[in-house]
C-alpha cells in the first residue's frame, strides 16, 4: 500500500493510503477530541468534535471519515475550532439532563472529561430539562435516556460486532432515542443476547450495570477492541 | 434465527408468522413482498402498502415485515418511526391536512389550524376521542398557487378560510358513525 | 423501434390533430379546483355540438397561472378563459361556433407570460403527459436517438460541459461536470437518480414538471445514463405527489412498450430501466447521501461527504443524482445543440430558471425566465405586484435553506452568484413574496421550525443547534430576550453553519442570518434591556458540570 504524506499541526506525518487523518494523527501523538468514535466499528461522523481545517478546502470536516491524501495541510487545533467544540459541547449538556454529580460515570465519563479539557466551565444556554425515562426491565443492564447522547455507538456494536441489531434509532431530530427491539422495555427483547457489549462502548452514564451508583460505573473497552482485532486478523481460528 | 428463541418466545415468533391465515390482507403484503423479492433496500415501498392496507403500522405489522424482510425488528421500527408519513396509531374515520409550506404560512395556514383546533378540540397530530376526525399538518403539498390548501380525506381543496375549514370539520363531527361507515 | 418507427408515430399524430383544440389543465393544482369535471364537461359539450371531429379536447399538464385555476385554452385562437366551473363548458365550446361566452378571460400577452421563456416547460400545458405519442408528436426522444447512434458517451458529457447547464436543485453545480466524474469512476454498475423529493414548502416546479412533461425527465435520465454508463434508474419521488406518481408511472409503462426504455434501446446494445421510489415524509431526504440511504431502505440520514456520490454512492456504487429540472433540459440540450443554450442567460449561469411563484402576489404560479432576468421584472411585472395594494416588502427565495430578500435589492438579477451575494441561495426555485404585513423575525422563527422538526438527529449541531436557536427566536418574539441573547443567536447561526454535517444544517441559520441583516431593527424593536450578569442565562444559574 502506497504511503502519503501530510502535514498535521506542521508536524510532518506518514500515513497508508486510505487511512483517515485520526489514524494518522494518533499515530503521530496528536490526539483529537471525539465522541462518536469507536475504535472496532464504523465511522459515522456526527459529533462533529474532530472537525479540522485543511488548508484549500472551505469547509471542515471530520477527521475519523477523511482520508488522507498526499500533501494535505491540517490543523486540529485552532481558536476557531476551539470555540466550535466548546459550543457543541454546551449544546450536548443543555440538550438533556445531563447531571454529573449523581451520574453513575461521574469522573468516567467521556462528555465530562472533554467538557473539562475544552475549558467548558459554564453553559450559556438555556438548559431544555426533557423528561426521559429509565429503563430498569433488563436483570443486567439499564439505560438511563437522560444521559444519552444519540452518539449511535451502542446501535454500532450490537450489529456490528454483536450482530443481534437489538438496539437502534427511532424518531429523528431532538426526539430522537435509542431503542430496544420495538420500542420494547429491554428486559421484553427477543433479540438481546445479554452480552453487554453496548455497555462497554457507552461514552456517558446512559447505559450501566445495574447495581453501580454514582460515580462507579467504570468499562473497560479493551474487550471490544480485542475481539474486533482477534476477528479480523483471524486469531481464533486455528 | 427462531431456534434460538426461548420457548415462550417461540410461540408468539410464530403466532405472529401465523398471521396470513386470519387476514386477507397479510396475503396481499405477501405477494408485494416477493414482487420486491424480499430485499431489504424495499422496506419503504412495504412500509407504504402495508400502510395502505391496514390505514397504520402496529407492533405486530411492523414485526411481521422485519421477519418476512430478515431484519432486526429496531431497524423496522427505526424507519417507521423516521419518516413522518407513517403513522403508528390509527387514524380517525376522517383526516384533515392542513398544508404549512411557505406560501399558505404567509397566507394563514395557522389561522385554519386554530379554527380547526377550536371546533374539534385538538391540536394539530391527533384524533378527537371519539375517533372522528384526524388533524394533521403536512410541510408542503405543493398546492402553493391556490394557497392556503388544506387536504379533507384525500381531496385537495383550494383557497381555504378558517370559517371554510372550522365548517367542513363541524360536518364531520355533527355526523356521527353511521356517516363514517356509509364512507 | 428505430427512427423511422419513431418519425412515423410523430407524424400520425400530427395528422390526426383537429382543427381546434381545447387544452385543459390537469396538474394537480387545476384539479383541485375540480378540472377533471371541467374536462368531462367539455368533451361532452363537443359530443353534443356534434363537433367531435372538429375540436380535440386535451388533458394537459400545468398552465403556469395557477391562481386562476382550472384553466382552459382554445387553439389556434388562443382564447385563455379561467376559473372555469363544469356548467361553463357548454359556452366555450359555443365560442367555437362564434357564440359568445361569459366566463372571465386572461390575457395571454400579459406579461406573466409574454416575459417567460420556456425550455424545461416548453411541452407544459402542451403535450398530453398521459400519451406518449403527445410527447412525440413534440420531437420527444430524437435526443435519445441522436444521442445513441451518433454520440459517443464522451461526447455528450462534453456536450453538457460546453452548454454551462448547472445542477437545479439548490447549489448549482455544474452539470457537465458531475456526468463527467461518474463517467470516468471505476465500477461495473453505476446508477442514475433523479431527486424529485421536492421538500422546499413553497415549491412546485418539479411536481408541475413531472405531472405535466414525464418523458422529458425520462429521456434526459436516459441520456445521462448512457453518458455515465448506467443501467439502472431511480426517481425518488415524495409521497405528498400522488399525481405525479401516477402519471410517471404511465410514462415508464408506455416507454418500455415502446422500446425506449429497457433492453436495447433503439436497437442499440444501450439497456435502461427505472424504477420509482416514494420518499415518506422527509425533507433531509433532499440531500444526496439522505435519498440514496432511503432509496436503499434505511433512516434517511446523511452521511459526511467525501466520498461523494460520485465515486461512492448508492450500495458503493458511482451514482449521479440530479434533480427534475436538470434533467429535463438535458433532451432540449442535446436536439437543439449546447451552443444555443450557452447563449441564453448569464455569463456564469446559463439557461433558463423555473420559479413557483406563490405568497403575497397577483399571479401565483409557474414561471420559466431566462437566468439573469432583475427579480423586479419578475414579482412587479409578471406577479403584478402585491394584491390589495399592498406594499412588497421582501422575497423569500431557496425556503427553509434560502433568505429574504428586501425590497430594495429587487434589481438583483437572478442568477447563482448574485444571490449568493445577498446570502440567500437559488434554491430548488420557490419564489414567496411577502408584503408589509409579514413579520420578518416570524418568518424566520417559520424556517428554524421547519429545519428544527427536520433535523434528522444525526449531527449535534443541526439537533440541538437548531433547537436552542428555535428557542432564542421565540425568546426575541416574545419580548423575553435581551441583546446578549441575540448575540448567542449569532454566534449558534455562525457554529451551526460551518460544523453541521449536510446540507440542511449548514443552510438552516440563512433565513435568520439574512432577515437579521436586512431585517435587524424588527429584531432589536422587540428586545429588552439586560438584567442579567456577566453570564446572563435567564433560567439556570447552577451549571451543571462541577466546574
Amino acid at each position: 500500500m502506497a504511503a502519503k504524506t501530510l502535514t498535521i499541526d506542521g508536524k510532518e506525518v506518514s500515513a497508508a493510503e486510505g487511512a483517515t487523518i485520526l489514524e494518522a494523527a494518533s499515530d503521530a501523538g496528536i490526539t483529537l477530541p471525539t465522541l462518536c468514535h469507536l475504535e472496532g466499528v464504523y465511522d459515522v461522523g456526527a459529533c462533529r468534535m474532530c472537525l479540522v481545517e485543511i488548508a484549500g478546502t472551505p469547509k471542515l470536516l471530520p477527521a475519523c471519515t477523511t482520508q488522507v491524501s498526499e500533501g494535505m495541510n491540517v490543523t486540529t487545533t485552532s481558536e476557531r475550532l476551539q470555540q466550535y467544540r466548546k459550543m457543541i459541547l454546551e449544546l450536548l449538556f443543555a440538550e438533556r439532563n445531563h447531571v454529573c454529580a449523581v451520574c453513575v460515570a461521574n469522573g468516567h465519563c467521556e462528555l465530562q472529561t472533554l467538557a473539562y479539557r475544552q475549558g467548558m466551565d459554564h453553559v450559556r444556554y438555556d438548559y431544555c430539562f426533557p423528561k426521559w425515562d429509565v429503563d430498569i426491565t433488563h436483570p443486567l443492564y439499564g439505560m438511563d435516556h437522560n444521559r444519552c447522547i444519540l452518539c449511535t455507538r451502542c446501535v454500532r456494536v450490537c450489529w456490528h460486532i454483536e450482530g443481534a441489531g437489538t438496539k437502534n434509532v427511532a424518531g429523528r431530530g431532538a426526539k430522537a432515542q435509542i431503542i430496544t427491539d420495538l420500542f420494547q422495555p429491554w428486559g421484553e427483547s427477543d433479540t438481546c443476547t445479554n452480552c453487554g457489549k453496548c455497555v462497554m462502548s457507552c461514552p456517558t452514564g446512559a447505559l450501566f450495570y445495574r447495581g453501580a451508583t454514582v460515580g462507579e460505573m467504570e468499562r473497560d473497552r479493551s474487550k471490544l477492541e480485542f475481539i474486533v482485532t482477534a476477528r479480523e486478523k483471524k486469531q481464533w481460528i486455528p | 434465527m427462531l431456534i434460538t428463541l426461548a420457548k415462550h418466545k417461540r410461540k408468539t415468533a410464530e403466532q405472529v408468522l401465523q398471521h396470513p391465515s386470519g387476514d386477507k390482507r397479510f396475503k396481499i403484503l405477501d405477494t408485494h413482498m416477493k414482487r420486491h423479492q424480499f430485499k431489504a433496500d424495499a422496506l419503504i415501498e412495504i412500509l407504504h402498502r402495508a400502510q395502505e392496507l391496514f390505514g397504520y403500522l402496529d407492533n405486530d405489522l411492523l414485526l411481521y415485515i422485519a421477519y418476512s424482510l430478515k431484519l432486526p425488528a429496531s431497524r423496522v421500527y427505526g424507519v417507521a418511526t423516521f419518516y413522518h408519513f407513517f403513522t403508528l396509531k390509527p387514524k380517525g374515520a376522517h383526516t384533515c391536512v392542513v398544508c404549512l409550506g411557505t406560501a399558505c404560512y404567509v397566507k394563514g395556514a395557522d389561522k385554519l389550524i386554530a379554527a380547526i383546533q377550536d371546533v374539534a378540540r385538538i391540536k394539530p397530530g391527533e384524533t378527537t376521542p371519539d375517533n372522528q376526525v384526524s388533524l394533521l399538518t403536512a410541510r408542503c403539498i405543493g398546492a402553493c398557487g391556490i394557497a392556503p390548501a388544506a387536504v379533507y380525506d384525500g381531496t385537495v381543496t383550494p383557497r381555504q378560510t378558517p370559517e371554510s375549514a372550522a365548517e367542513k370539520v363541524k360536518g364531520w363531527l355533527s355526523h356521527g358513525p353511521e356517516r363514517a361507515a356509509a364512507n | 423501434m428505430d427512427l423511422n418507427e419513431l418519425l412515423q408515430i410523430k407524424e400520425k399524430e400530427l395528422a390526426a390533430q383537429k382543427p381546434h383544440t381545447l387544452r385543459c389543465c390537469m396538474a394537480a393544482g387545476c384539479m383541485s379546483s375540480n378540472s377533471q369535471a371541467v374536462k368531462d364537461g367539455l368533451e361532452k359539450a363537443v359530443a353534443d355540438a356534434g363537433l367531435s371531429n372538429q375540436v380535440e379536447v386535451r388533458g394537459v399538464g400545468c398552465m403556469k397561472l395557477c391562481c386562476q385555476g382550472p384553466l382552459v385554452q382554445a387553439d389556434p385562437a388562443g382564447a385563455l378563459y379561467e376559473r372555469v366551473t363544469p356548467p361553463d363548458a357548454a359556452s366555450i365550446v359555443g365560442t367555437l361556433l362564434g357564440g359568445a361566452t361569459h366566463v372571465g378571460k386572461g390575457d395571454p400577452h400579459d406579461p406573466f407570460f409574454t416575459k417567460q421563456l420556456s425550455i424545461v416547460l416548453a411541452n407544459s400545458g402542451v403535450v398530453d403527459p398521459e400519451r406518449i405519442e403527445s410527447y412525440l408528436a413534440a420531437d420527444g426522444y430524437t435526443g435519445l436517438h441522436e444521442v445513441l447512434h451518433e454520440m459517443t458517451p464522451k461526447d455528450v458529457v462534453e456536450g453538457l460541459v460546453k452548454s454551462g447547464l448547472r445542477g437545479r436543485g439548490g447549489a448549482g453545480f455544474p452539470t457537465g461536470l458531475k456526468w463527467g466524474t461518474v463517467a470516468k469512476s471505476p465500477g461495473e454498475k453505476k446508477y442514475v437518480i433523479c431527486n424529485a423529493d421536492e421538500g422546499d414548502p413553497g415549491a412546485f416546479m418539479d411536481r408541475s414538471v413531472l405531472e405535466s412533461d414525464p418523458h422529458s425527465v425520462l429521456e434526459g435520465m436516459a441520456i445521462a445514463a448512457y453518458a455515465v454508463g448506467a443501467d439502472q434508474g431511480f426517481i425518488y419521488v415524495r409521497a405528498e405527489y400522488p399525481l405525479a406518481i401516477s402519471r410517471l408511472q404511465t410514462a415508464i409503462r408506455q416507454a418500455k412498450q415502446m422500446g425506449l426504455l429497457g433492453s436495447a434501446i433503439f436497437e442499440s446494445p444501450f439497456n435502461f430501466n427505472i424504477d420509482i421510489r416514494i420518499g415518506a415524509g422527509a425533507f433531509v431526504c433532499g440531500e444526496e447521501t439522505a435519498l440514496m440511504a432511503s432509496v436503499e431502505g434505511k433512516r434517511g440520514t446523511p452521511r459526511p461527504r467525501p466520498p461523494f456520490p460520485a465515486e461512492s454512492g448508492l450500495w458503493g456504487c458511482p451514482t449521479l443524482i440530479n434533480n427534475v429540472e436538470t434533467f429535463a433540459n438535458v433532451p432540449a440540450i442535446i436536439r437543439r445543440g449546447a451552443d444555443w443554450f450557452a447563449s441564453i442567460g448569464t455569463e456564469k449561469s446559463k439557461g433558463t430558471k423555473v420559479f413557483a411563484l406563490a405568497g403575497k402576489i397577483k399571479n401565483t404560479g409557474l414561471i420559466e425566465v431566462p437566468m439573469g432576468t432583475r427579480l423586479r421584472d419578475i414579482v412587479e411585472q409578471m406577479g403584478g405586484g402585491a394584491p390589495d395594494g399592498g406594499r412588497i416588502k421582501a422575497v423569500q427565495t431557496g425556503g427553509p435553506s434560502g433568505g429574504c430578500i428586501p425590497a430594495d435589492a429587487l434589481d438583483t438579477p437572478v442568477d447563482y452568484e448574485s444571490l449568493t451575494k445577498l446570502g440567500s441561495i437559488m434554491g430548488s426555485g420557490g419564489m414567496i413574496v411577502m408584503d408589509q404585513t409579514t413579520n420578518m423575525v416570524e418568518i424566520a422563527r417559520f424556517f428554524m421550525e421547519f429545519c428544527m422538526d427536520e433535523s434528522c438527529g444525526k449531527c449535534i449541531p443541526c439537533r440541538a443547534g437548531t433547537v436552542q436557536m428555535h428557542h432564542l427566536l421565540t425568546k426575541i418574539i416574545e419580548r423575553k430576550a435581551t441583546l446578549r441573547d441575540l448575540a448567542k443567536l449569532e454566534e449558534l447561526c455562525d457554529m451551526v453553519k460551518h460544523t453541521s454535517l449536510c446540507g440542511l444544517g449548514q443552510t438552516a441559520p440563512n433565513p435568520t442570518v439574512s432577515t437579521l441583516r436586512f431585517f435587524r431593527h424588527e429584531y432589536l424593536e422587540l428586545l429588552q434591556p439586560d438584567t442579567h450578569g456577566p453570564h446572563g442565562n435567564g433560567a439556570v444559574t447552577q451549571p451543571p458540570v462541577p466546574a
